[in-house]
Order: structure tokens, then sequence, then C-alpha cells
């Protein structure tokens, strides 16, 4: 997909959340969100996602990595669930096996990317949680 | 000039240093951004960095902590996955390998390789990067044969 052809989702006022630990990570991931129109917000572990939400915000997707610092993706997304956060959450990770994919999920993902992250694995999400409709 | 440029981009390529997820990291660039690709490489130097002192601290300790290597050794690959780093990565792979089997000395042999390769990547992009900015901007970026 060319630049040209790439979305802009700016009209629909998406909001993101980055779920990483990594700043190279964090840094790509925003850029990716920015370039389809989405705004979004980076924090650097599963704990501090669940403290925004506490605060108060929110956000359409939350994009969680799974290995991290002080609380990982699975115990976050657990956390949120519980919290009754209804945000769609999409598991990035390198992990990619069986086993961690599907105790990823059970812990309330709504889809699951394995990392690199790239624009048209970002569409696929936003496509499969019913962001973006491709045309 | 800018075929110079696009001749060592393309170089990097064919000897295996950088793989797709660069060229895509390229076309993330943009009016906005157009140094995007120069500042994410400079964050992962800078980040992987930290982890090879880190490393290095803890194969110098002389204790093999194989479940910490390997988390660094994780992070590690994360990273040079994430800007097309491929034979980085490749290193880092067969490193957690390694810490998977126990082998302290195949930790330590490939640890040296990565670190080279690590160098040498960072040389080249630096280079690169120079290069680019004193070519000016250019079209889109177009995906090495």
């Amino acid at each position: 997909m060319t630049r040209e052809e790439l979305p802009n989702l700016a009209e629909s006022k998406l909001t993101a959340l980055v779920v990483d630990d990594n700043f190279v990570n964090q840094s790509i991931h925003q850029k990716l969100l920015a370039r389809l129109g989405i705004q979004n917000d980076v924090v650097c572990n599963g704990k501090e996602a669940v403290d925004a939400h506490c605060s108060g915000r929110n956000y359409d997707l939350i994009l969680m990595d799974m290995d991290m610092p002080i609380m990982n993706g699975i115990q976050a997304t657990k956390r949120l669930r519980e919290m009754g956060i209804e945000s769609k959450i999409a598991g990035v990770t390198t992990r990619a096996n069986e086993g961690e994919k599907k105790e990823f999920m059970e812990a309330g993902l709504n889809d699951f990317q394995e990392k690199p992250l790239t624009i048209s694995k970002l569409l696929s999400i936003l496509h499969k949680l019913d962001f973006y409709v491709q045309t | 000039m800018q075929r110079q440029v696009a001749l060592i981009k393309q170089s990097l390529f064919d000897q295996g240093y950088l793989d797709e997820q660069f060229m895509e990291l390229e076309e993330l660039q943009d009016d906005a951004n157009p140094n995007f690709v120069e500042e994410v490489s400079a964050l992962y130097f800078k980040d992987s960095a930290r982890l090879i002192n880190n490393i290095d601290q803890a194969l110098e300790r002389g204790s093999f902590d194989f479940n910490r290597l390997d988390s660094y050794m994780h992070q590690f690959k994360g990273s040079s996955t994430s800007i097309g780093a491929s034979k980085v990565k490749a290193e880092c792979t067969k490193f957690r390998e390694y810490c998977r089997a126990g082998n302290a000395e195949g930790c330590l042999r490939t640890f040296h390789q990565l670190k080279k390769e690590h160098s040498t990547l960072r040389k080249k992009l630096e280079h690169y990067f120079q290069l680019a900015r004193q070519a000016g901007p250019k079209e889109t970026a177009r995906r090495p044969k």
C-alpha cells in the first residue's frame, strides 16, 4: 500500500494507548498510529496502563505488549477487563508460540499480532476490530 | 549523490545487515518527521548499548544466570527486530538458544559476534544517514530489488 493509499482516520477521532517498555517500539507504534491519524498516548508497563484508566482516561484501542516489568501484558489485560474496561485490546508481542498466544488471548484480548508491527498489521487490527472498513 | 545513497542502502540489504522492516520504517517518514528512521535508529543504539553493558557485566561476574541473560537478550532481539537489524537479530536468537541449553561457552562466543555485528551496523548506518542528509530529501522510499 503506497503512502497515498493509507486511510486517514483522523475524522473518526479514534484514540489509542501504546503499552510497551521498549522505547524503540514505543516510537514506532506511536508513529504508525499517527500516520493513520489516530491520536495516541504511551505508557511503559501494564501498571501505568491500569493507572491511566483509573485516573479516568479511556481509549478506543490499546496496543499491549506482553513482556513488561512491574505488570506484564497478561496481568494488565486481566486487570483492565476486571475493571470493566471495554476498549479493544490488541496484544503485540514477539512471543508467538501457541501456548503463550493462547494465554494472552484468554486474558481478554480482542486481537493479537506478532511484532514487528507494520502498517499492514495495524490496519489488520483496525479492520478486525471494526475501526476501519477496507475499500 | 542520491544514487550513492541508494547504492549504500541496497548493499546493506544485500549483505544482510537490514531486512524488510527497515523499509517499513522509511515509509513512515513524512514532512512532519523527515528523519524518523535516523531518530529511531539512534534510540535503538542507545538502548542496545545499555543492554550490551548489562550483559557484559552479567557475563563478567562469571556466574551465568541464564534466565536473566535470556531476558536481556529477549529485549535486545525485540528492538533489533523492530528496526530490521537482521544480523544482530540472528545473533540474539543464537544466544537465546545457548541460554536455554545452559551453554556458557556458546553464549560468550555468540555475544562476541553479536557485538561485532552491532558495531558494524552502527558504523554503516551512521555513514548512510550522514550521506542521506547531505543528499537531501528524496522521493518515496523504494523497496530494494
